[in-house]
This record gives structure tokens, C-alpha cells and sequence, in this order.
């Protein structure tokens, strides 16, 4: 027999798993973006110092490590919603999240020129991404 | 001053969002066989790092690390991201022609939806100008200092 109460919670834990993946994703993305930006354009790097270069300069940026820090956590937490949610509700769901969060992230916290094109971008993915679900 | 992008440059963003497709596709197959992960069995998560298909995954997840990290570093976040999502309808087309899956009228309208999406943003700037500061003089110190022991 089916117990509402474990409908609820399991629906809950869903959710909560997936909003984890989505939120700590986010702050990866923010994160990682806004070391590159100091770091500056890698090909010039490279072209300067070589690939040997280029990543020395990547992996001693606190912020990088910081970000790699919170996309390891969404990795895992993407594992444990794939192992326990269907992939074509997680992965969505998931991902239609974390493009509206970074859009509004990148405009608060790497003050990027987030226009009406881009809005309308975000959206238009977010939605695709979902009836992709379908 | 509008940035465009080089044709090398868009063969990154395609190295993007064909990486993170086969990447996630690959992981979603080596966990189907690992079985479920529960709170109870988190050690599980340590098991599934010795499947081969999670490996692969791991692996072009990598690739795709390495080509994401080189696209922020010239174009935004709000810029790179819509692109990765063109690795869904790749997903789709494979799913199609190589699976022999059916693709239902949703799904074409997703594909539709996200084609638009990135389009939109492909058309415009790829990076915001922001005015000359500190973010300029740490670059060329960093790229400065990498340089001293980075030739390789």
C-alpha cells in the first residue's frame, strides 16, 4: 500500500538533492568564471608561458580551487540524484536550475551585461531543457 | 568594441558541448549498473570511481573542464553556458540516428527552443567590457609569474 507520507518525503528528497546539485553547480560556475577572468585570456597565456604555464597560473588561483571545491561537491551530489531519480527528471531539472541561477549570479556577482538577449537565451534553453524531459 | 570569435575559438565551444554530452551520458550508463546510492551505502560513490564507463565519463567530463576553463577565460559565463546546451540536441540527434530512439514532437520543440536560445547569444558579444582595475594588473602579474617556470 502506498504511504502518502513517504510520497511527500521521497518527492521532497528529490527536489532537495536536486536543488543541492543545482545550487552548489552554480557557485562552481561563478566561481571558476570569475578566477579565469583575473587569471586572463588562457591562449595568451600559453602562447607566453606554455601549457605548463598556463595551468600553473590556473591551479594557484584560491577562487579556481574554490570552485573545482563546489563542482566536486555538485559532481557527487549528481551521482547520488542519478542513483536514486530518473536521469530524465534530474538531469533537466537539474540543469534548467543551475542556467537560471547562473544567469543571476553572473549578473550580481561577475557583473556581466546580462541583457534582454541573454535573458531571453536562459529561458529559451531552460524550457527547451525541459521538454526535452518530455 | 564588439568581441567576435575566431572560427579556433568556436571549435572550443563545440569541444564544450560535445564533451559534457558524451560525458553525462557515459556516467548515466556506469551508474545504471553500479546500482542505487543511498545515504546508508555513501561508499557506494567510492565503487562507482572503478566502473569503466563512469571512468570514460570521468574522463571526457575532463576534456570538457579543460575546453570550459579555456572559454571563460575570453568570453562570459552568461555567454559559454547557452552553447553547452547544444550538447542536448546533439544527445538528441545520436539518440536518434545511432539509437534508432524516437524523438517525440516535445522533444523537437525543446531542440527548437534551445537552438533559438543559442542562437540568441551567438550573435552577440562574447564578453562584457569592463573598465580598466585591479582584475588587469593581477592577469599580467599571474601570467607574469607563471612565465618564470612554465615553458615546458
Amino acid at each position: 500500500m502506498i504511504d502518502a507520507g513517504h510520497i511527500y518525503a521521497g518527492t521532497l528528497e528529490t527536489w532537495a538533492t536536486i536543488l543541492t546539485v543545482a545550487a552548489t553547480a552554480v557557485a562552481g560556475d561563478v566561481l571558476t568564471a570569475g578566477a579565469m577572468r583575473r587569471i586572463g585570456d588562457l591562449d595568451l597565456i600559453r602562447a607566453k608561458s606554455g601549457l605548463g604555464g598556463a595551468i600553473r597560473a590556473v591551479i594557484s588561483s584560491p577562487m579556481f580551487l574554490l570552485g573545482v571545491l563546489s563542482m566536486a561537491v555538485s559532481f557527487f551530489s549528481l551521482l547520488f540524484t542519478l542513483s536514486n531519480v530518473e536521469l530524465s527528471l534530474a538531469a533537466p531539472a537539474s540543469a534548467s536550475l543551475t542556467f537560471m541561477g547562473n544567469a543571476f549570479a553572473a549578473k550580481i556577482f561577475l557583473k556581466e551585461n546580462v541583457n534582454r538577449r541573454r535573458w531571453l537565451a536562459a529561458l529559451f534553453v531552460c524550457a527547451g531543457v525541459f521538454l526535452l524531459s518530455k | 568594441m564588439k568581441h567576435t570569435l575566431s572560427p579556433r575559438r568556436y571549435l572550443i565551444l563545440l569541444a564544450v558541448m560535445l564533451t559534457a554530452s558524451v560525458g553525462d551520458t557515459l556516467l548515466s550508463h556506469g551508474m545504471t549498473q553500479v546500482g542505487p546510492v543511498t545515504m546508508a551505502r555513501l561508499g557506494m560513490l567510492l565503487v562507482a570511481l572503478r566502473n569503466p564507463w563512469v571512468i570514460t565519463g570521468i574522463l571526457c567530463l575532463l576534456g570538457f573542464f579543460a575546453s570550459y576553463l579555456t572559454a571563460l577565460s575570453w568570453a562570459d559565463l552568461t555567454f559559454v553556458l547557452p552553447a553547452t546546451a547544444f550538447g542536448y540536441v546533439v544527445v538528441a540527434f545520436l539518440a536518434k540516428y545511432w539509437q534508432h530512439e524516437t524523438i517525440t514532437v516535445y522533444r523537437w520543440a525543446g531542440i527548437l527552443l534551445i537552438v533559438c536560445g543559442v542562437g540568441f547569444v551567438a550573435n552577440g558579444p562574447s564578453l562584457t567590457e569592463h573598465k580598466p582595475q585591479h582584475a588587469t594588473d593581477d592577469s599580467a602579474r599571474e601570467g607574469g609569474a607563471a612565465g618564470t617556470g612554465g615553458t615546458q
